[in-house]
Order: C-alpha cells, then sequence, then structure tokens
C-alpha cells in the first residue's frame, strides 16, 4: 500500500471500550476511520455500505463471531487488509484466520506499540 | 478438575493482562479451592467454558478498581456500561489467553456480566472453584475457575 494515500478502516470488536481503545491509540493520518461495529453482522452491512481498505476484527462476538466475518469479508473484497485482534491465542486459531483471509493476527492485551507495529505492518 | 500446572495457565494470564493493559503489575496471591459460590463484587465477566473442559472462568472487581483500570485505559467514560463492558473483556481476554496452553478445544463464550448485590453466579453442581486473589493498588479483585 501506498503510505501516502488515505485508507477507510472498519473497527470491529464486541467492545466499545477495545474500539474506543483501538481508534484512539492508532497513529496513523492515512487511516480513516468510516465505522465501528460490535459483531459480524453489522460489520458486514457497514463494509458494504462504507467499502474500507482495512479492518481489524475481533474473532469471538455475538451474531456472528470473526472467523465467520472474515471470510465473508474477503469474498466481498478480496484486497481488503485484515488485522484479527482477539484474546484467542492458540496458533489453530491465528492459522485459521489467516487461512480464511486475514493478513495480521494481534494478541489481547497488546501495548499501543505493538498495535502500530501490526498496523504498519499491515500496510506495507 | 484443573492441575496445578493448569491453573498456572490462569495466573500468568491475568499478570499480564495487568501488566500490559493497566501498564502496572498485579500482585497475584496464592490460589485455593473452595466450594460454593464465592463472594463476588460489584461487577462480574463470566464467560462459559466448553468443549473438551466444562465449568465458567468468571472475573470479579469492585467500581472502585474498574474506575482505576480505565484511568490507566486512558478511557474517560466511566459509566455502569463501560464498567459492565470492561469487566467482561478482562475475563475474554484471560480466558481467551489460556487457549494457547488449551488449544482450540477450549471453547468461550461471549462474557456475560454480573452487576448488583448478589447476582447469581452459574455453577455446576459437584464442581469446586479455584480462586486466585488479585491485588492491584490498593484495590482486590478475584479470578476465579471452575472447569472439569
Amino acid at each position: 500500500m501506498n503510505a501516502k494515500r488515505s485508507y477507510k478502516l472498519l473497527i470491529v470488536d464486541d467492545s466499545n471500550i477495545m474500539r474506543r481503545r483501538i481508534e484512539r491509540s492508532q497513529q496513523f493520518e492515512e487511516l480513516q476511520l468510516v465505522g465501528t461495529a460490535g459483531n459480524g453482522v453489522d460489520a458486514i452491512e457497514l463494509f458494504k455500505m462504507h467499502d474500507p481498505d482495512v479492518v481489524t476484527m475481533d474473532l469471538t462476538m455475538p451474531r456472528m463471531d470473526g472467523i465467520e466475518c472474515i471470510g465473508k469479508l474477503v469474498a466481498l473484497k478480496p484486497a481488503v487488509r485484515i488485522l484479527v485482534i482477539s484474546a484467542l491465542a492458540d496458533k489453530a486459531t491465528a492459522v485459521e484466520a489467516m487461512e480464511k483471509g486475514a493478513n495480521g493476527f494481534l494478541n489481547k492485551p497488546f501495548t499501543d506499540r505493538q498495535l502500530n507495529e501490526a498496523f504498519a505492518e499491515l500496510m506495507r | 478438575m484443573l492441575h496445578e500446572q493448569e491453573l498456572k495457565t490462569f495466573v500468568e494470564g491475568t499478570t499480564n493482562f495487568f501488566e500490559v493493559a493497566a501498564q502496572q503489575p498485579a500482585s497475584i496471591g496464592s490460589p485455593y479451592l473452595m466450594e460454593g459460590a464465592p463472594q463476588v463484587h460489584e461487577y462480574t465477566g463470566v464467560i462459559n467454558v466448553s468443549g473438551k473442559r466444562e465449568g465458567v472462568v468468571f472475573f470479579t472487581a469492585p467500581k472502585a478498581m474498574l474506575t482505576v483500570l480505565l484511568m490507566k485505559m486512558q478511557e474517560n467514560d466511566f459509566s455502569h456500561e463501560t464498567m459492565r463492558d470492561l469487566v467482561g473483556e478482562v475475563a475474554n481476554t484471560i480466558s481467551g489467553n489460556a487457549r494457547r496452553d488449551f488449544g482450540r478445544e477450549f471453547v468461550i463464550s461471549v462474557p456475560c456480566v454480573l452487576s448488583g448485590e448478589k447476582p447469581e453466579l452459574p455453577q455446576k453442581p459437584g464442581l469446586r472453584s479455584f480462586i486466585i486473589p488479585i491485588n492491584w493498588r490498593s484495590h482486590s479483585a478475584k479470578l476465579v475457575v471452575s472447569l472439569t
């Protein structure tokens, strides 16, 4: 990705605190928040509405979990860049998320530095 | 029933949460076993566990502790809903991190949050609970692990 253009960002997490934390802590001017969702169903709706380039995705969520949602978002837009931000720390889950189309995986809890490194890696 | 080594997973998860999310380590007391429903604080985040293991993991904390934790996380909303959100997120994070050792067959639910006086805690009959005491700044909280 070119660092000079702006990228539309969608944050998906069932915790309001986490959504605000990600929004507040990310330090990239080129990332423009277009929406936040608390579950996979709302995420797909917002995704269709705003066509984001970058998505952060929680995995354990009500209505539709993150793994299923990743598959649906990638089907809608194969070029979307998805960073999974989840407490689920087993390797098998990370592998499954990547196989579904995620581009990065960050475990909770995380520091601001870890979050920004993950975004930087995602946009490289 | 949990083994000592497995309990260590939850102790480490709790330690890691406070070190990273609150940027200030908590002091974790010696875990102990108890039968029956443990006493809880004002807010309790409950994670139901299914799959290879069954039972519940919950994090219970007083409002005063959660308020300071929110401040350390640079949060400026201290509403009842945010307290509920936080206590659920702590329970979710510690339980989710446990999959590093337990594997993906350790299936966790989305958090269910209890608040107010004497909430009814989900308990499996005959299952004993390990209590992990957490002291952070001047506040006390607990992680309760009750698993087959």
